[in-house]
């Protein structure tokens, strides 16, 4: 079963009087446990595509399934929930909140999103922190923290309620090279240790080097994939 | 539940400067509000009581008619013994009742023997006036009271004529008055006492006994004109004269119109409508609290929403339902009105405290008046209810736009 699959997906905004085209009848389908990466330059419709596998936005046109789920039927609470139950969010600027410590950071969805009990919300919290380096960093407030270990406790919220998918819209535009290249290697071995997709979007060619997968997007559609097939 | 309120703690503690500001200005509100209502409240008991205990009663039953002429005092409106016998009657059986004094009231001519002016007396039965007046004896400045209230053939006068007449307690004086058939009589008394001058009718009249009322103006009949009435309980002063107005309904004249009139202290005494200019400004000020924490904290929540878009958007895009960042922002809202009424309440209870520690007086035309603030434990609840539900109402158009905030366009947001 395909985790996300995109059939003649479009998008289109109204800008003024001017329409603006972001995804002009896109198809795609991603397999589970995969590290996808969207690529392509700024205005691409990268943003755009994330946005609506995320249940963030809709589609002007076509359909798009995540989880055999039409998640364009979805509404406001009902997509809040689906989100919730199966998807993590890394993002660029790594919007952590910014009065709790990576601990709290990490346990917010666990809590705020679904209502673990505290003894199983520890054990998991202890679990992510290990899983991404940054147990002895615990305690710390983002203000404390590196771009890098942000990031890290960023990946350890989206993968914290054991989200199927995580999706991350440029996850590595903030970080340096080595650090950026880090958590790569972080979302891979997550991927691995818990068998979560990554679909992630960037522009750096280097870091689209390090995927498994590649979609490149240019101008609203997928290059080299004329009819949408991976 | 309790991770929502210790979130909304740390974020408002993240931006303390403004929250110190805004809890600041509903502890102001708070403190100003209470203030008020407990000196105000001081200041309308000491007032009412002086007015009710030492002059006026709670109720007063009349002849029809004899309200509206009682500038004049007349004597032609007088209850006859037989009409006082049935009112004394009706009176007896309302166990609501504490004390009832019979008056004469009346208008004469008093003399030093050198000097002549007017005052207004009243003639009481001392036992039962003191009865239903226990305030009248605090009122003497001079003199002595240890033998009755009034004792025959003395006087208690007030303290403006006894200095504008040069009178001292023990001196001579004399009284002449117009009877009823409009013959004039004269006797000599002896001024027992002085009494201070308070505000409102009856406030600077002079008391004689109700035997010698009657030898003055010749009364072949023991009439009275006024029937001063004390409550057991004051808050009862509404439903007692209703009842007591029914009673007294049966009285009639020979025309069969009814004879009687019953007024309660605040029909009585223009110090009602003080009191009730008081109880205006007491409601404008709590307008004003409810204004001040309604847009204090609706003012913060906004500032708060506005500055956290992104960080609504992050929660919201990793499926915090709506209805927890509604009360996410509705606790900030609630914990701020908590902490400034809380504070507001103790530091004011703290200065009410003090003010009786440390009495505030003032005068009020002739009188001083000493405060003694006090405010009820349920007055204190109700305000800080209506606070708490106000800063509640104010945060909830600001939590309502954080929870129906688009996740995309507010993770847009720079």
């Amino acid at each position: 079963m395909a985790l996300v699959e995109a059939s003649r997906l479009a998008k289109t905004y109204q800008a003024g009087d001017v329409a603006v085209h972001a995804l002009r009848g896109v198809d795609f389908v991603i397999e589970p446990h995969s590290l996808v990466v969207f690529v392509g330059p700024s205005g691409s419709g990268k943003s755009t595509l994330l946005n609506m596998i995320g249940c963030l936005d809709k589609p002007s046109g076509g359909r798009i399934t995540v989880l055999d789920t039409d998640v364009a039927a979805l509404d406001r609470a009902a997509a809040a929930a689906f989100r919730g139950a199966n998807l993590g969010f890394v993002f660029q600027d790594f919007n952590l909140i910014p009065v709790l410590s990576a601990t709290e950071n990490i346990e917010y969805p666990l809590l705020m999103v679904q209502d673990w009990p505290a003894d199983k919300r520890r054990a998991r919290v202890r679990e992510l922190l290990d899983a991404v380096g940054m147990a002895d960093q615990a305690g710390k407030r983002p203000d404390q923290l590196s771009g890098g270990q942000k990031q890290r406790v960023a990946v350890a919220r989206a993968l914290a309620t054991n989200a199927k998918l995580v999706l991350a819209d440029e996850p590595t535009a903030n970080l340096d090279h080595d650090t950026a290249f880090r958590i790569l290697d972080l979302m891979k071995k997550m991927r691995d240790e818990f068998g979560t997709t990554f679909i992630f979007s960037t522009h750096d060619p280097k870091i689209m080097a390090a995927a498994e997968v590649t979609f490149t997007l240019e101008d609203g559609r997928l290059r080299d994939h004329p009819g949408g097939a991976q | 539940m309790s991770r929502v309120i210790e979130l909304a703690a740390r974020n408002l503690a993240r931006y303390w400067r403004r929250t110190l500001l805004t809890a600041g200005l509903i502890i102001l509100g708070i403190v100003a509000v209470l203030l008020f209502v407990s000196v105000s409240g001081s200041f309308k008991s000491v007032m009412v009581g002086q007015i009710t205990d030492a002059m006026l009663g709670h109720l007063q039953v009349h002849r029809k008619g004899y309200v509206a002429s009682i500038e004049n005092l007349p004597l032609n409106l007088n209850i006859k013994p037989k009409a006082l016998e049935k009112i004394e009657q009706a009176l007896g059986t309302m166990l609501e009742i504490e004390a009832v004094s019979p008056r004469l009231k009346f208008g004469a001519m008093f003399s030093n023997f050198t000097e002549t002016t007017s005052i207004r007396l009243n003639a009481i039965v001392p036992e039962r006036e003191a009865a239903a007046m226990p305030g009248l004896a605090e009122r003497l400045v001079a003199g002595d009271l240890a033998d009755g209230l009034v004792e025959p053939g003395k006087l208690l006068i007030p303290e403006l004529l006894a200095k504008g007449m040069k009178v001292k307690p023990g001196d001579t004086v004399v009284l002449v008055a117009t009877n009823v058939d409009g013959s004039v009589n004269g006797q000599t008394f002896v001024v027992q006492g002085v009494l201070e001058a308070v505000t409102g009718p009856g406030g600077r009249d002079g008391y004689l006994h109700m035997d010698d009322a009657r030898s003055l103006l010749r009364l072949s009949e023991p009439e009275v004109n006024e029937i001063a009435v004390r409550l057991t309980d004051f808050g009862q002063v509404g439903a007692v004269s209703t009842r007591l107005r029914d009673a007294l309904a049966e009285i009639r004249n020979p025309k069969g119109e009814a004879l009687l009139d019953v007024h309660t202290w605040d029909q009585l005494s223009p110090f009602a409508n003080i009191a009730r200019m008081i109880d205006l400004l007491d409601l404008f000020i709590r307008i004003m609290l409810v204004g001040i924490v309604l847009i204090a904290i609706m003012n913060v929540m906004i500032m708060a929403v506005y500055e956290r878009i992104r960080e609504i958007g992050t929660i919201a895009a990793i499926g915090t339902p709506p209805r927890r960042i509604l009360a996410l922002f509705v606790a900030e809202g609630l914990l701020l009105g908590l902490v400034g009424t809380v504070i507001g309440t103790v530091l004011s209870l703290a200065l009410v405290y003090a003010l009786n520690l440390w009495p505030v007086s003032f005068a009020f035309g002739r009188q001083v008046i000493v405060l003694a603030p006090s405010i009820a434990a349920s007055e204190v609840l109700w305000i800080g209810a209506i606070v708490v539900l106000v800063a509640v109402i104010a945060s909830l158009q600001p939590a309502w736009k954080a929870a129906r905030m688009d996740p995309i366009t507010a993770l847009r947001h720079v």
